[in-house]
């Protein structure tokens, strides 16, 4: 019989595929990636890494937190050694699992400002993200811009854009107004600042920046990458949107802009320590640092290493200099002030 | 046809205890599959602390309002789909008919995540028609009103326009195997093809609607791409929220029982629809349907029905993404491209053969032993298409390092050697998965194929001396060839859509078109999302044309 036959084929094919994949035995010289920085993101580098070492790269992307509970799942069998999110948040989070080992490592300790690394150095920040205020040219004057605080002032009611409370930037642009702050200013400061919404907030950093450059809002707030992504799209529709735009950095006279990183923790289960530092010092030698300038509009962590020509239009900016793992400890803070405040 | 008394009116059959061995077998495997799902739901047990008084005080009335909301949305948009157009097209004639007839299963091979994509990319306040209208009439923003895709309403509409081919194709089903005669009786008896419809036609094939209806709504409540693009806050989105944001697993998996427990209403009233009497054809005998020919505006409203769902449900969203891969066509397809494309289609294959096999096993497992364990676990094995699939993976991957971890440590303490992880991080987990996630499909296909077989045949099979795997093999298999295929390709298509489970369980170096296509979509890359979101399209469209063959083809050959 027709069916059977097959029946009997697909069982010995899932039997072989299985095996095939349960044996991929261990190789010399490699390193295994969880890497919640997407692929196109990412690989080009570590292919890079393993043209110019000869250590193999493997790779997984995902979503953090997903990968965070295989690793924590798989405990000390894990064939992970580094874990690459996009949040200072999550690499704390790994931290306070318990999943992670300290990286010893004179140039990472030499290079990476503090702020922007654990302070056992189980994590290394490695690249920075900032979001920034982004106003429409000619219907907002910078002269009215100041701080993050003031949005929450009545002239900018119905003026801004800005994405759901879900989104792990909005939860540490909170938690990082927290941590300057305090818990109760904050608060009200978030039901003022919901008031003003333009809109319901939906949608991605980009769909802010379209909806300001569409006359919803006057203001967006979004992280640059995202501006910059649609600078040099081949959508022309993106393109002329993003055009209508302009960079805002916020809190220059105080505590500086605020920034997350994405950043690399190297797994306590790793069995390819050596190669795993190696990699995470070669991910922030200065063409490394360049590479996500140009390639994903991110700012370097290193100092005095040069920005695409994008990113250098918005010139320099003075940056929060609190330390990232601030934002892990207050994100679930942050987030259930966030309901409170309304912020849907 | 015939309808037979509710099965506890019925004389107990003499069920041989020699198949008790059997009945365990499919208990247990019912209960395998339900794993992952009872794992996840196990936290409830675990104390979540101020967080369930947080979330009942700000946002659960929210979750429960818009996931009840969109539920009855979506089933009032399938049911009218699906149950108009596949009554249009199996009992009238209209032009174009014949092509309707498998265009209209076309919506099924686009992900609901993808299509929300594109008409926000087409509708937008920043969109093309939009801008254009704001263009030509000189409008500014606050100046007119235009409905908002991204609200619940949108998020009903999207949802509806590629889950109705379920409904479709289950009624369409049910609508060609109805008996001839109880059409033919209606019909001497004077009654006009609406009359028919909602006094013969739309009863007799309740329970192939119901099934439809309930893997839609199951879609529905398991569907977090769409709801989290539009921001409606769902039963989904808060898991995530409070699983992550919150870093609260225990107050996660109670949002996740309190979901459960619409999918467990939502199920039982599916039994009961069913339970009031089983449906049966007494005669095998079929011949061709003599159609209602449609006449003029009747012919075009008929027309216009059907096209509006193809051309929205498909077309226009297709033609965006093509649009989109023409844009990126040289940086983003490769050779790695093929390898996706790969990589996808034997994931999909081997699931929905293996799926297919199990439904069979239980399916037929609950028709032979009809005991509480069994119907009861064989319910919760079908559980899983409710769940949204990274809930899944992480019930899949908790077990699996488990088990891991325990053989490594056994292997190491008794053997001196390591075993490393055997099962985690390797296609099997993630095949695993796609089994817990969608055995539901297969199985509603191959339970309603099964229901529509009289008891009497596997008597008399049985009286013949077959045994179980006899009277499936001889008997069953051939009647239900049109119910295997059937879910054989609904399992196809939806691993090929599938997303957080692959995302998550597949192992180094292994990506699929899903993946590519969400890794672009959720950087914003829309644009970029559009060749990977095509192929999976491109490749759902020929299993869907084979299903819709197979089922033209079912009909004939029985005449």
């Amino acid at each position: 019989m027709k069916f059977k036959a097959k029946s009997r084929n697909a069982l010995v094919l899932s039997a072989v595929l299985a095996l095939g994949f349960a044996t991929t035995a261990a190789q010399a010289a490699e390193v295994n990636v969880y890497s919640a920085r997407k692929e196109a993101l990412i690989k080009p580098l570590l292919d890079k890494f393993t043209a110019e070492t000869g250590v193999a790269v493997n790779l997984v992307t995902g979503k953090a937190d997903a990968l965070l509970k295989r690793l924590t799942s798989e405990g000390a069998n894990s064939p992970a050694d580094l874990l690459i999110t996009t949040d200072a948040g999550r690499l704390h989070r790994a931290k306070e699992a318990g999943v992670t080992q300290p990286m010893t490592s004179e140039a990472l300790a030499a290079s990476v400002p503090v702020q922007y690394r654990d302070t056992e150095n189980h994590w290394v920040g490695l690249s920075l993200r900032a979001r920034p205020i982004m106003y429409v040219k000619g219907k907002v004057n910078p002269s009215e811009l100041s701080t993050y605080e003031d949005l929450a002032d009545p002239k900018w009611k119905g003026r801004i854009c800005i994405r759901s409370s879900g989104n792990i930037y909005n939860q540490s642009l909170v938690a990082s107004l927290i941590a300057s702050n305090g818990a109760e200013g904050v608060e009200k400061w978030a039901k003022d600042f919901v008031g003003n919404f333009a809109r319901p907030p939906k949608g991605g950093d980009r769909d802010q920046i379209k909806g300001a450059a569409a006359g919803q809002c006057d203001i967006a707030i979004a992280n640059t990458y995202y501006l910059a992504g649609m600078l040099t799209s081949k959508d022309e529709a993106q393109k002329a949107a993003a055009q209508k735009v302009a960079v805002f950095w916020p809190n220059q006279n105080g505590r500086g802009a605020h920034v997350n990183v994405s950043g690399a923790a190297l797994t306590k289960s790793s069995k390819n320590t050596k190669e795993a530092v190696s990699l995470v010092e070669f991910l922030v030698k200065a063409d490394s640092q360049k590479w996500y300038a140009e390639v994903n509009g991110e700012y370097p962590v290193l100092e005095g290493v040069g920005v695409s020509s994008t990113l250098a239009e918005w010139g320099t900016f003075k940056a929060d200099t609190l330390n990232l793992s601030k934002l892990g400890e207050l994100n679930g803070e942050a987030l259930m002030l966030m309901d409170r405040a309304g912020w849907k | 046809m015939e309808v037979t008394a509710p099965t506890h009116l019925r004389p107990n059959r003499s069920r041989s205890t020699r198949f008790s061995g059997w009945a365990v077998c499919a208990v247990i495997t019912a209960l395998l599959i339900s794993l992952p799902v009872v794992v996840v739901l196990a936290h409830v047990f675990y104390p979540s602390g101020e967080v369930w008084k947080h979330l009942a005080e700000t946002v659960l009335a929210d979750y429960v309002a818009n996931s009840l909301l969109l539920m009855l949305g979506v089933a009032v948009g399938t049911a009218i789909g699906g149950i108009g157009c596949a009554w249009l097209i199996s009992m009238t004639d209209f032009p174009g008919r014949r092509v309707f007839e498998w265009a209209l299963l076309l919506p099924m091979a686009m992900p609901a995540y993808i299509i929300a994509y594109t008409y926000t990319g087409l509708l937008d306040f920043a969109g093309p028609v939009q801008t254009a209208l704001r263009e030509l009439m000189d409008w500014k923003w606050g100046d007119y009103w235009f409905p908002d895709v991204r609200s619940l309403g949108g998020a009903v509409i999207m949802m509806s326009l590629v889950l109705f081919p379920y409904v479709y194709l289950m009624t369409r089903a049910a609508f060609l195997n109805q008996s001839i005669c109880v059409l033919d009786v209606s019909r001497t008896l004077g009654n006009g093809p609406w009359r028919t419809f909602f006094s013969v036609g739309l009863p007799l094939a309740r329970p192939a609607i119901v099934a439809g209806l309930s893997l839609a709504l199951m879609e529905t409540l398991a569907d977090y791409g769409t709801v989290q693009y539009f921001g409606v806050a769902t039963f989904t989105t808060g898991i995530f929220r409070t699983w992550y944001g919150l870093d609260n697993a225990a107050a996660a998996s109670q949002l996740a029982a309190l979901l459960m427990m619409f999918v467990f209403v939502l199920l039982v009233l599916e039994a009961y629809s069913r339970r009031q009497a089983r449906f049966h054809h007494t005669s095998q005998r079929h011949q061709d349907i003599q159609r209602y020919v449609l006449k003029g505006w009747k012919s075009l409203g008929a027309f216009l029905f059907c096209f509006l769902a193809v051309v929205l449900g498909f077309l226009l969203p297709a033609g965006q993404l093509g649009y989109w891969s023409v844009l990126v066509a040289e940086t983003q397809i490769d050779g790695s491209f093929l390898a996706l494309l790969g990589n996808s289609l034997k994931l999909a294959g081997l699931t929905s053969v293996l799926a297919v096999i199990l439904a069979l096993f239980l399916g037929y497992s609950r028709r032979l032993h009809q005991t509480k364990p069994l119907l009861a676990s064989v319910r919760l094995a079908g559980m899983g298409y409710a769940v949204p699939g990274t809930v899944i993976a992480i019930g899949v991957i908790i077990p699996f390092a488990w088990f891991d971890n325990t053989l490594d440590g056994w292997a190491r303490e008794m053997l001196g050697t390591s075993t490393g992880l055997l099962l985690s991080g390797t296609i099997f987990a993630l095949v695993f998965a796609y089994l817990v996630r969608f055995l539901a499909v297969s199985l509603q296909a191959v339970n309603a194929g099964l229901d529509r077989i009289k008891p009497s045949i596997d008597e008399a099979g049985r009286s013949l001396g077959y045994g179980p795997l006899g009277v499936v093999r001889r008997l069953h298999i051939p009647l239900l060839s049109g119910s295997l295929l059937t879910a054989v390709l609904l399992v196809f298509v939806d691993v090929l859509k599938e997303l957080p489970a692959t995302l998550i369980l597949r192992p180094f170096d292994y990506n699929t078109l899903a993946v590519r296509a969400y890794e672009m979509a959720s950087d914003e890359r829309l644009a970029e999302a559009g060749p990977a979101s095509l192929a999976i399209v491109a490749a759902g469209i020929v299993p869907v044309v084979l299903l819709s063959r197979s089922i033209a083809r079912t009909r004939r050959e029985k005449t």
